[in-house]
């Protein structure tokens, strides 16, 4: 340490006094300053240097040291459980109204390739091509020579495959366990389940998700955790599913028909029973869709989606709104003669009826300018009211994403002038699916209360908004009852001993793509209610081009068609349903039992 | 050394350049750089193919241009280390004018390349990030401002450096390239901490910046997602970074062999950042371990020879230039084995790409031409102190 002095000028005064120069003196002390200061500088960054060297030699000790214990480590194959969003794999069952599966989880396995791990990839291939004799040349090339780590070969595969391949003996073939959606009941209720397909996949478990139906429409429902796997419970039985997929499976080829469909509900709470469009598909092995026409294809659910002129079975709409409203009673005369004129477009009968007919006979005989004269008086405010509150004019509320998208067709209000009025009230110019039609004649026989379309297991009736007293329902299930036990009734086929089947027929023409309509292509739809005194279940069955060539002459009406269908239906659905035929109003028919 | 002979026979003024230089120069770090260069070589031989055969390119493509880019970082750095510091910094400045106009430029005729961010310019042939340029002038620039605020009577070339330290991060930050703002602001704040920064100010400083990890984790969602995700001890095995750490654990210590490895193929930036996990997966801990310790003695070795120069502008310049380098090379391995978040940055000399091996080129050769031995005055000290004390 450099004493500093006392007096700083003491210095220079004395060197002024002895003739030197002061301002030397003054750079001297300047250096001297400046090199002190910079030797404590220097001081310091020497400590701090050190430490900055002790930092970084810590720092990459440490990295040394972590990529010690890493490379100590087992390399850890790749999970889907790690980071990002957990998946859960077990997606709920569904099952029918008795708790009977209709769609479960199979655990099983996939199949796939590490490419570059394949020691011998030609044996492989042969292989490959014995178990899985799909598979293209070209594909099996695909799988092998690449240059991609990895490859998935079948995303899921039966145990027997597993072994075939496990024999192969080749290590770049791996499984992976997996669950895949089975539906053990087939093409049994196939349009209602829809399908599924998988989502992300991973090597040890995959993601299903609802692709259609029931399992898009309650995707989220059934995959939620929450609900600790409780199954979702349908609506449908799954014995009447099947005894009606048969029935009409056998009548529609009887009846030389294309497609067909059919729609059993509960009169009071809306609960479809069954949903039957046919031609069907797997479930498990869904199919594409098709090209051409989309309602066509076997994955088209005709019963929902299907819009189509149902025709006469509209007829007791205008004629019940014409009793609700006073306008007439079950036995006033119509005017029906014929032919008719409304808006320049004529109105005529299949047959002439006459020039009058009572307002029973106009559904029993079905005639067309009895019920367009009805809903001209009721006029087009009202008729749009009465069709709106039926739910005819809106989409059904089922639980199935193509609900949604099946919205009934018919005039705008502008358009809905006296022509539509007349055509409307016998079901052409108005177009709607066989489940907005069951809904609105459950409507209509149930005691007059609105029914909505369901898939879900409902504990008791939910009272909707009432549409017609309990009076004009009891007359129109008198007037259904007619059609089919009258002698001259349209529906005569359908009588089903102690079943007291009630109902309407319609044949509608088809329209062909420009909009006019064919000679020879029908929809024959017939809309029953039984017991029609005690009104407990509707069904709807619709034919697409039926033909019944069993007479002369080919007939394509819906007496010929729907209705014998519909009655070996109800033959066989309601002791399934759990229905008493009633003994007491049969007559004993041939065998006697006597006690003597 | 002319000192102790002053006086006697005159002797040829300045003695061959190339003695002098081997005789001065840090031997022990050259050979670290010139063995880095080589492993980078070698790993190239590994990763870059499977990017070569993606872009159609010849097997090695990437190998022989970074041989030539290799070859010319090299010559930059051998051509700067036989400069005197005065000459080195001359250039430094006006390396760093041009490459700070670059930078500033870069929004109007830069080029992003697809990736996001406007760090580029396409030279057809190849392209340049002026970042990577910057960083080694900027240290330089810094280090003489600070320095120059040691005279008595100097400006105050702390405030002056700190003022361009910030004005340099804002630019980065728009690009956006957080990585290269971060080691910007990370070599201001070493040489400041070596030029005497008040143990006040570290403390304070140190405080605000876990406050503001704290805010910024409660506030940022993504930056609490990153923070989240290093913290959990699982790693998504799909992420570049599960892919890294599986190739270390498969390595093991001494590696799946030579051409073995199979992560090259499922990361996208094997041959830049994640070269570390290539190396691991096929070389094993042995040759990572080599790494480390050659960064580990070019960092340790120059900042020990660094102590013991006088001249203040040199023991910052040296300084700067050898934490960046250190630092990236420490991030780069750190992001690998997880002991830091994910960040992209290259490991210098080893990862492929122009820029980078040319910048670390620059700044190794200006760090060599500034620890070179040279005179330390200790004898005028000693006589000083003689004087002192008679």
């Amino acid at each position: 340490m450099i004493r500093r002095p006392l007096r700083p000028l003491a210095r220079i005064l004395r060197a002024r006094a002895e003739g030197g120069n002061p301002d030397a003196i003054e750079a001297e002390n300047k250096r001297l300053r400046h090199e002190e200061m910079r030797d404590r500088d220097r001081a310091r960054a020497e400590g701090r240097l050190v430490v900055l060297g002790a930092m970084f030699f810590l720092a990459f000790a440490s990295i040394g040291g972590r990529m010690g214990v890493l490379a100590a480590s087992e390399a850890a194959e790749p999970t889907a459980s790690a980071g990002g969003n957990p998946v859960i794999a077990t997606r709920a069952d569904i099952v029918d109204r008795n708790g009977r599966i209709l769609a479960t989880n199979l655990d099983t396995h996939s199949l796939y390739v590490h490419p570059r791990e394949v020691v011998d990839a030609e044996a492989a291939k042969a292989g490959l091509a014995e178990i899985f004799p799909e598979m293209t040349p070209e594909e099996l090339d695909g799988l092998f020579d690449t240059d991609r780590a990895f490859r998935w070969v079948r995303t899921e595969i039966s145990p027997e495959q597993m072994q075939a391949v496990f024999e192969i003996g080749e290590p770049g073939l791996l499984f992976g366990p997996r669950e895949m959606r089975l539906y053990p009941n087939g093409p049994v209720a196939a349009h209602i389940l829809g399908g599924t397909k998988y989502g992300e996949q991973w090597v040890d478990m995959a993601e299903i998700e609802g692709t259609a139906g029931v399992e898009k429409h309650f995707d989220a429902y059934l995959r939620d955790p929450a609900n600790e796997g409780a199954p979702l419970m349908l609506s449908i039985d799954l014995t009447v599913q099947s005894a009606v997929e048969e029935v009409l499976a056998g009548g529609m080829m009887l009846m030389n028909a294309k497609g067909a469909s059919a729609v059993l509900m509960d009169a009071q709470t809306g609960e479809i029973l069954s949903m039957v469009s046919l031609p069907d598909f797997d479930p498990n092995n869904r199919p594409v869709a098709t090209m051409g026409d989309r309602a066509d294809s076997p994955i088209f659910n005709r019963a929902l989606q299907g819009l189509y002129e149902l025709g006469s079975v509209f007829k007791i709409f205008p004629v019940a709104q014409a009793l609700e409203l006073g306008l007439v009673g079950p036995e006033t005369m119509i005017d029906t003669q014929g032919p008719m004129r409304i808006g320049g477009f004529p109105i005529r009968d299949f047959r002439n009826y006459g020039p009058q007919l009572s307002t029973t006979d106009v559904i029993v005989k079905s005639s067309n300018i009895g019920t367009a004269r009805l809903a001209i008086q009721i006029g087009a405010e009202r008729q749009r009211e009465f069709l709106r509150n039926l739910g005819l004019l809106e989409p059904t509320p089922v639980e199935m994403v193509e609900a949604t998208t099946a919205r009934p067709q018919f005039p705008a209000d502008r358009n809905w002038g006296e022509a539509s009025i007349g055509t409307i009230s016998y079901g052409h110019g108005i177009s709607s699916s066989p489940v907005h039609l069951a809904q609105a004649y459950a409507t209509i026989v149930n005691g007059g209360t609105r029914v909505e379309a369901t898939l879900l297991r409902r504990t008791g009736p939910v009272p909707g908004e009432r549409v017609i007293s309990e009076r004009v329902s009891a007359i129109m299930r008198q007037m259904l009852r007619l059609v089919v036990s009258a002698d001259h009734g349209t529906a005569s086929f359908a009588e089903v001993p102690g079943y007291r089947v009630g109902g309407k027929t319609g044949t509608a023409d088809k329209p062909d793509a420009r909009g006019r309509y064919y000679d020879d292509k029908v929809i024959a739809t017939f809309a029953s209610v039984f017991p029609a005194d005690d009104p407990q279940y509707v069904l709807v069955v619709s034919l697409d081009e039926p033909v019944e060539t069993s007479g002369d002459l080919p007939r394509r009406t819906a007496g010929w068609t729907a209705v014998p269908v519909a009655a070996e239906i109800i033959r066989r659905a309601a002791p399934l349903l759990g229905l008493r035929p009633d003994m007491d109003s049969l007559r004993p028919t041939g065998v006697t039992l006597t006690a003597d | 050394m002319t000192e102790m002979v002053h006086g006697t026979v005159p002797v040829q003024t300045g003695d061959p350049v190339l003695p002098r230089w081997w005789r001065t120069i840090d031997k022990w770090t050259m050979s670290c750089v010139l063995i880095l260069f080589g492993i980078g070589l070698l790993l190239g031989f590994a990763a870059s193919p499977p990017l070569a055969s993606k872009n159609g390119l010849e097997p090695f493509h990437y190998v022989i241009r970074q041989f030539a880019f290799g070859g010319m970082a090299l010559m930059v750095m051998l051509a700067l280390s036989m400069m005197s510091p005065v000459l080195v910094r001359r250039l430094a400045v006006i390396g760093f004018a041009a490459s700070f106009a670059a930078l500033a430029l870069l929004p109007v005729f830069g080029t992003d390349f697809g990736k996001g961010a406007v760090r580029w310019y396409s030279l057809g042939f190849a392209s340049i990030q002026p970042s990577e340029f910057l960083k080694p002038g900027f240290v330089v620039v810094a280090a003489w401002f600070m320095a120059a605020s040691k005279e008595l009577g100097g400006p105050p070339g702390k405030s002056w450096s700190f003022g361009m330290a910030l004005v340099i991060v804002a630019l980065l930050a728009m690009q956006p390239d957080f990585g290269q703002a971060a080691l910007v602001l990370f070599a201001w704040g070493v040489m400041y901490f070596v030029a005497g920064a008040p143990m006040l100010l570290l403390l304070g400083l140190a405080g605000g910046a876990v406050a503001a990890g704290a805010v910024a984790y409660d506030q940022s969602e993504h930056f609490a997602r990153r923070i989240d995700g290093f913290l959990t001890p699982d790693v998504d095995p799909r992420t570049q970074l599960g892919y890294a750490t599986n190739a270390i654990r498969e390595g093991g210590f001494f590696g799946t062999g030579v051409g073995e490895g199979t992560v090259k193929w499922s990361l996208p930036d094997a041959h830049t950042d994640f070269i570390i996990a290539v190396a691991a997966e096929e070389y094993g801990l042995v040759l990572v371990l080599v790494i480390i310790a050659l960064y580990t003695t070019i960092v340790v070795r120059s900042l020990t020879r660094l102590m013991r120069e006088r001249d203040p502008f040199i023991r910052l310049a040296g300084t700067g230039l050898a934490c960046i380098v250190g630092v990236q090379a420490m991030i780069n391995m750190g992001v690998a084995v997880r002991l830091l978040p994910a960040k992209g940055m290259t490991l210098p000399f080893v990862s492929y790409g122009g820029s980078s091996v040319i910048a670390s080129g620059i700044a190794v050769g200006m760090l060599l031409a500034f620890t070179r031995t040279r005179p330390q005055g200790e004898i005028g000290d000693i006589l000083l102190r003689r004087g002192r004390q008679g």
